[in-house]
């Protein structure tokens, strides 16, 4: 719009807040709002057409971190529908391809905060595949790394439970929720260090194996789990006023899911049955027994049986992973790509083991070769490209991986669930109440650090 | 390797000719090491233009050429002072991504896509040729490198025949190749057909003169966002997108961060005395 269409004039005499005042536009005054100044607009208001614009976000505490939806509003009803996203943008993508392959595990897991291990899986099997040693990986290292995607599952999927909950008002489902994940979150951090941004899914396999007491841990934490998950589903299954709130709400059918791109729980609750980790298996999925959860109501209410059944057939998964846990290493055999280290507790804090440091030091001049370069200049990845694709608690997580050939990536792009998946919400959004709208977006569980990387 | 320099860069053009007539007529064996080992080989066969005078050495397959841009061995060629020789070493350009198409026979499963995809554009009364630029099979993943101006009807084709079926697209991604002249942009997009099981990867280039590539928004509703998302990124222009605007980026933002031209930025940090070099600006090993 040209400087001569807009003539901004102040709302009162005294005020001079460009955000606060009516502009003639080629489309009529329009007036912002910020509070306050009511006179102003409703004389406007009652001179004819009324059309309101609002601005939800992106610091609005139900739009799950800052996501912005730019709402036009009839009334209560919401007659179109946007979002803005872009506010968590942090270049995660581009500074990766100047650090090594084994250091970009650290960002990628910093991306959706939520669901780390599947963004370092994701990055990870993409290294591998370019490698050719996605074979090679022991194990108990693939072991490992699903159990740690499942509780991780858990976690993500008792989140968008939470939140969605207490967005509706079912505050004790938001209290229960952040309880159990907190107490995921403590195994993570039994077992890797670190509550989130855990780095811990490596090339070649897992940072560091399981530390004593973790088998144990699981086993309790499964314990706990099987007998909590239920609660949620005696508060809300048959809750009339959930239901009121869900059923209906957020209808997005299987073609409006195809053309939209949509998986994940959004997916399932149409009835198909799509899991990547059934369909093009990968980790040795298709050796543990489980099922694929699905609805067919189309809704926010489908979306979240599911995910209480997902969180179930997750329990499963993980008790199967701890019958399986055999001795073994957890890192890839081959000593170019393998990183040699294992950290342990030393008497000045977490460091190298001292074996290794006397293993390097005092007993082979290769090892000391290999830890050096490793360290200080990575491995090189054969030149090529590939797209791994895994299943994210969101829906299908991504890595477009590029090398030419360096120690660092050419080229890493995450097609995260979250970016595609709120493309759908001018479908799910148009046409409902505003208290909808949030309902409808908890229900695609979006996380912007995923969306906006 | 043969005799002949391969850093002299000037050529007779009776030796180019002769060098590419050698290379066809080793071309089978090469085919036999490149269906062997895809990740080594697979770049064996260069185009035309860029075999070196190495060609002519007919007792095994063809060197790769020289890589445009990546030489030594610890990025320590360009005024650092590198007294090891190492500095000198030719690097092999083996990425598949400036090959050749990979000759079949292709694993099975991508076989019978391949077949599946040229009795569709039959169908739709075009060929293999006329759509494709090359066809790469590399780590199990068959990426199609589509002519610009087919793509919008190759979208078309591969969403809606019976047998191909790709009813969703999970993304467009751009990715920037600064040596490749004329081609310095490319654009991959995956399909993933759920009937089938099977997934695809469409790859288009164009160049950094004339960054357009045509939209397929109006066959997959869902590379609406993923377009304006390498727009925003790489400065590709997607002909026929209904609202091409930045999405990550701020609108007013100058340049497109993901661009190899474009700096990663950041300050020198002093720690304890010393001080640490942006990341940008430490050595790199290529």
């Amino acid at each position: 719009m040209s400087q001569q269409d807009v003539t901004f004039t102040p709302a009162g005499d005294d005020t001079d807040d460009p955000y606060a005042g009516v502009r003639e536009t080629t489309e009529g005054p329009v007036y912002t709002v910020t509070g306050q100044d009511w006179d102003d607009v409703v004389g406007a208001a009652a001179a004819g057409e009324e059309r309101i614009v609002v601005n939800m976000g992106p610091q609005h505490p139900s739009t799950h971190g800052v996501l912005r939806l730019i709402l036009e509003l009839d009334g209560e009803t919401v007659t179109e529908a946007r979002c803005g996203i872009g506010y968590l943008h942090t270049g995660i993508e581009k500074n990766m391809e100047y650090r090594t392959w084994t250091q970009g595990v650290t960002f990628v897991t910093r991306m959706d905060y939520l669901s780390p291990f599947f963004n370092e899986a994701a990055y990870v099997l993409g290294i591998e595949k370019l490698l050719g040693i996605t074979d090679d990986i022991p194990d108990r290292a693939n072991v490992i790394r699903v159990m740690m995607m499942e509780l991780n599952r858990i976690s993500s999927h008792l989140v968008c439970i939470a939140t969605g909950g207490m967005e509706m008002g079912a505050l004790t489902v938001m209290t229960n929720g952040f309880r159990e994940r907190e107490r995921t979150l403590d195994l993570f951090e039994l077992i890797t260090g670190l509550r989130m941004n855990s780095a811990y899914i490596r090339p070649g396999g897992v940072a560091q194996d399981l530390p004593p007491g973790a088998v144990e841990s699981v086993r309790e934490y499964l314990r706990w789990m099987w007998d909590h998950i239920g609660d949620y589903e005696a508060f809300c299954n048959e809750n009339p006023v959930f239901k009121g709130r869900t059923v209906g709400v957020g209808y997005l059918d299987l073609a409006g899911c195809m053309a939209l791109g949509i998986t994940g729980p959004v997916l399932r609750s149409t009835g198909l049955p799509w899991d990547l980790r059934k369909s093009q298996p990968y980790c040795g999925y298709e050796t543990y027994d489980f099922e694929v959860p699905t609805r067919d109501t189309s809704d926010s209410y489908g979306r979240f049986r599911i995910r209480i059944d997902e969180m179930k057939e997750s329990l499963k998964i993980v008790e199967q992973c701890l019958d399986r846990l055999e001795p073994g290493p957890v890192m890839v055999g081959d000593k170019k790509i393998a990183w040699p280290a294992q950290l342990a507790i030393g008497s000045d804090g977490m460091g190298n083991s001292l074996d290794h440091i006397r293993h390097i030091m005092g007993e082979s001049m290769e090892a000391l070769i290999h830890h050096f370069k490793l360290v200080t200049e990575g491995f090189r990845v054969p030149a090529g490209e590939v797209y791994v694709p895994i299943e994210s608690p969101r829906g299908e997580l991504g890595a477009h991986v590029v090398s030419d050939g360096g120690t660092r990536p050419w080229r890493v792009h995450f097609r995260d669930p979250s970016f595609n998946n709120l493309q759908a919400v001018p479908a799910m959004c148009e046409g409902s109440m505003v208290a909808d709208v949030i309902v409808a977006v908890a229900s695609l569980d979006p996380v912007m650090g995923g969306c906006d990387r | 390797m043969s005799d002949n320099d391969p850093q002299s860069g000037k050529q007779d053009p009776d030796e180019v000719e002769e060098a590419a007539r050698t290379r066809a007529e080793t071309s089978p064996v090469e085919e036999q090491s490149a269906a062997e080992a895809p990740a080594e080989e697979a770049a064996a066969e260069a185009p035309e233009d860029e075999s070196t005078a190495e060609a002519l050495d007919t007792t095994g397959p063809a060197l790769p050429p020289e890589h445009p841009s990546r030489r030594g061995m610890f990025g320590a060629y360009d005024g650092s002072g590198d007294t090891t020789g190492y500095g000198r070493l030719v690097v092999r350009d083996t990425n598949p991504v400036r090959g050749g198409s990979t000759p079949r026979p292709w694993p099975e499963e991508l076989e019978q896509l391949g077949d599946d995809v040229s009795a569709a554009l039959q169908e739709a009364g075009s060929t293999d040729a006329d759509t494709f630029e090359k066809v790469l099979v590399d780590r199990g993943q068959v990426t199609f490198f589509v002519k610009r101006e087919k793509l919008a009807e190759v979208a078309r084709i591969f969403r809606d025949d019976p047998l191909l079926r790709f009813e969703l697209c999970m993304g467009v991604n751009g990715v920037h190749y600064p040596e490749e002249t004329g081609r310095e942009l490319h654009a991959v997009i995956q399909l993933l057909s759920i009937t089938h099981n099977r997934r695809v990867n469409l790859e288009v280039t164009c160049p950094d003169s004339d960054p357009h590539i045509p939209s397929i928004v109006h066959t997959y509703p869902s590379a609406n966002w993923h377009e304006r998302e390498t727009y925003d990124f790489f400065g590709i222009l997607f002909d026929g997108h209904p609202a091409l605007t930045r999405i990550q980026m701020p609108d007013d933002w100058p340049g497109h961060p993901q661009r190899k031209d474009y700096p990663l930025g950041g300050i020198p940090v002093e720690y304890k005395g010393a001080t640490i070099a942006p990341p940008d600006e430490r050595r790199a090993y290529n």
